[in-house]
């Protein structure tokens, strides 16, 4: 130990001699941190979003060079086409439900069985058990339960006396049962969030308010809430990226149908880009979503970023 | 499109043969000073067709020990995304499997294709029927062999129509077929089940409508924008007539929530009465009934899709016409193998054997079952066959397609507006 102290504090004047090694030092780390760092994102960041801007001027199919140079046409296509409308506004409603609704019911349970008791374990495992489960197979799975034959959903209207209801193939339902799904998928992740943030909230926060007198609604509103805000955060940025990228439930669920109606803007940048070969104009449809994703991102992190700092 | 033809048919050849065979490709390889090899990419297909290529190969390297011939398979869709990307690599196969129409024209634009007009006037296409060598005559040079040719029909289920007073052998024209919906309708029978989910079935109806009303030349002169393009009569005429047959409530509730593969089952099952698909269906819709017996065979008939008043396309025939094309920097060889693969007596064997209805000449002979000879008997009757629409247009006209059909079904669109949004897609394809 005496060794080190000794090494520990320095003469005066060695004192700026370390800290001018500790600057090159720095900026040696950086010099050899960095390039690699660079390279890596250049070569699968940057330069994919510069060929999918580039490809987007084109109208080409992916064989060969693209040459037929079509200047902004892809992208006019792109904003007069009522599918991408459709998708937008999907995309849209999916974000609002995930804040909205898969959010708060999240946190609410999250509230419920946040304290360590082996039955509260069991409830956090059933509750999680859909986000382990492939998105694929979750489609696939719910595509039966909503099935007018032989799901679920008929059997109980059956039960109730009705006639039995095609709901993926109908034009008003499909999609509302999409979100439904997309919302039994994703809770569990969200409500583990929270339960990790409410476990590090001081106890005697919250004890030093039971015994003011507050209810446990009180107490979660005005203690633990404020005090997981970071965590709250956190998952809305989730939710938000989460919503943007769906994808891989709604294929087998509907595949984008009836007549459109269920794509998002993933489903639609497959669909009508890359499974048609439309390369040029699916460049188009991710140039748009890329540019949606940063927008919102920033926007989001400059919002949520003052309240934070408030 | 996602027609996947699942022939499963049981190995009916003796194992010895399979042993020999294996003898073979195996001597082939132990003389592998073979000195040019042949590859060929194909389309995941049944167990009992690669036996098939597996005899084909083996018998066509015995007679030239120093080609070697390789086969590869890719799952359907993987197929369809991978294959442009290979085509510009140095993977490029030698043979690859193609469905011909704008999607070959593509590749041949891009200038991956090798031309076989010469080998194929060497006597070569006299073989095959003309319609199926037009399939892949691109501005009259010719650049792919037909394998096999599938066609849209209807499969009915006697047992149904009977009881309904329907005969279906009298079911000629689409006025019968529409007074059999109703028919089967009254008697609280479900006429017609389609996988709509997936689009294709529902384009089989627009499409099949098309070629009654247009005809192939109708169709190649909308390509060019004649008589109105694809917002001509016969394209809304189409829409019409489909939306008029959706009036009479014709098809399995929920449909558009069905796909392909449960629709067959449940045609197998006895849930409806018809079905309008391609002559492929028969072993799947089998398979995938609850029983796995589908309809017994003497229930069973395949009629030819319904002729139109006044149709300019009445004599001709729709459905899938798919074969081979050789990449451009392919060996000669390739092109002896293709040619080797693809001549009468070989397709002879691939109609013995069931694995699929040849179109070389003759080689109708040799099927077995009543289906596959209806099969060739209606391709033999054919003026033209007309390759499914939403693959002669190519992919992204063909994706349109399959929308709007499936609009028109569910009464979203007007045939007008189905017609435009052709339109449009062919003018930005």
């Amino acid at each position: 130990m005496t060794t080190l102290d000794r090494t520990a504090v320095p003469r005066r004047g060695n004192a700026d001699r370390v800290k001018k090694g500790l600057v090159s030092g720095k900026f040696t780390a950086l010099l050899i941190l960095l390039p690699p760092a660079l390279i890596l994102f250049s070569l699968f960041v940057i330069l994919p979003l510069a060929d999918a801007v580039y490809y987007s001027g084109f109208s080409w199919n992916g064989y060969g060079a693209p040459s037929d140079f079509v200047g902004t046409q892809n992208y006019q296509r792109l904003l007069d086409h009522s599918v991408f409308h459709t998708a937008l506004w999907n995309t849209a409603k999916l974000i609002l439900v995930s804040l909205l609704i898969q959010m708060p019911l999240a946190l609410g349970l999250a509230l419920l069985v946040y304290r360590k008791t082996p039955t509260n374990t069991l409830f956090r495992l059933v509750f999680f058990l859909p986000y382990i489960l492939a998105e694929v197979a979750a489609g696939l799975i719910w595509s039966f339960v909503f099935d007018g034959d032989y799901g679920i959903t008929s059997s109980l209207l059956h039960a109730m006396g009705q006639e039995s209801v095609y709901v993926l193939a109908d034009h008003q339902w499909a999609f509302p049962a999409i979100m439904t799904v997309i919302v039994w998928k994703y809770f569990g992740f969200h409500m583990m969030i929270y339960i990790a943030a409410l476990q590090s909230v001081p106890k005697d926060l919250v004890e030093a308010a039971k015994l003011e007198g507050a209810k446990p609604r009180q107490v979660a509103l005005f203690v633990q809430i404020p005090l997981i805000k970071h965590a709250l955060v956190v998952s809305g940025f989730f939710a938000i990226i989460g919503s943007l990228q769906i994808f891989d439930i709604i294929i087998p669920m509907t595949n984008g149908g009836p007549s459109n109606s269920t794509h998002t803007i993933v489903t639609y940048l497959y669909s009508f880009g890359l499974s048609r070969l439309n390369i040029g104009f699916g460049s188009a449809t991710a140039v748009v979503l890329f540019v949606l994703a940063i927008g919102i991102a920033f926007f989001y992190q400059r919002t949520t970023g003052k309240g934070s700092k408030a | 499109m996602q027609v996947s033809n699942n022939y499963n048919v049981p190995c009916s050849r003796p194992r010895h043969l399979a042993l020999a065979v294996a003898v073979v490709a195996a001597l082939g390889s132990v003389s592998a000073a073979a000195d040019t090899t042949v590859t060929v990419l194909r389309v995941e297909s049944s167990s009992a067709e690669k036996r098939y290529y597996d005899e084909v190969v083996a018998e066509f390297e015995s007679q030239h020990p120093d080609i070697n011939v390789e086969f590869e398979y890719l799952a359907n869709e993987a197929y369809k995304t991978r294959l442009p990307t290979m085509l510009q690599s140095s993977q490029r196969p030698d043979i690859y499997y193609t469905w011909g129409g704008e999607g070959l024209r593509d590749q041949v634009d891009a200038g991956f294709v090798r031309d076989l007009t010469e080998p194929m006037r060497d006597g070569w296409q006299d073989i095959y029927p003309t319609s199926a060598v037009l399939a892949f005559t691109l501005d009259d040079r010719v650049y792919g062999a037909p394998l096999y040719a599938t066609v849209v029909g209807i499969w009915a289920n006697t047992a149904l129509t009977e009881p309904a007073g329907v005969n279906v052998e009298t079911i000629k024209t689409w006025e019968d077929f529409e007074n059999a919906v109703v028919a089967l309708r009254e008697e609280g029978i479900t006429p017609l089940v389609v996988g709509g989910q997936d689009g294709w079935p529902l384009h089989f109806y627009w499409g099949s409508l098309v070629t009654r009303l247009a005809g192939g030349e109708g169709i190649e002169a909308a390509k060019s924008g004649d008589n109105g393009g694809f917002n001509g009569e016969p394209f809304v005429r189409a829409g019409e007539m489909l939306q008029a047959l959706v009036e009479l409530d014709p098809f399995q509730s929920g449909f558009m929530a069905t796909s392909y593969e449960r629709a067959s089952g449940m045609f197998g099952d006895g849930e409806a009465a018809f079905h309008v698909m391609g002559d492929w269906d028969y072993l799947p819709s089998k398979q995938r009934s609850a029983s796995g017996e589908g309809v017994p065979d003497e229930d069973l008939r395949f009629i030819p899709f319904p002729t139109v008043a006044g149709g300019e396309g009445n004599e001709q025939s729709f459905g899938g016409m798919n074969g081979f094309a050789v990449t451009r920097d392919a060996p000669d060889e390739a092109v002896e193998f293709l040619r080797f693969l693809l001549n009468a007596e070989n397709q002879r064997k691939a109609a013995a054997t069931g694995i699929f209805v040849p179109v070389a000449e003759g080689s109708a002979e040799a099927l077995e079952t009543p289906y596959a000879r209806r099969v060739a008997e209606i391709l033999d009757e054919s003026e033209f066959h007309q390759v499914f629409l939403d693959q002669a247009l190519g992919t992204s006209v063909g994706a349109t397609i399959n929308d709007i059909s499936g609009d028109l079904a569910q009464g979203v669109i007007t045939p007008e507006e189905a017609a435009a949004r052709i339109e449009e897609a062919w003018q930005f394809r």
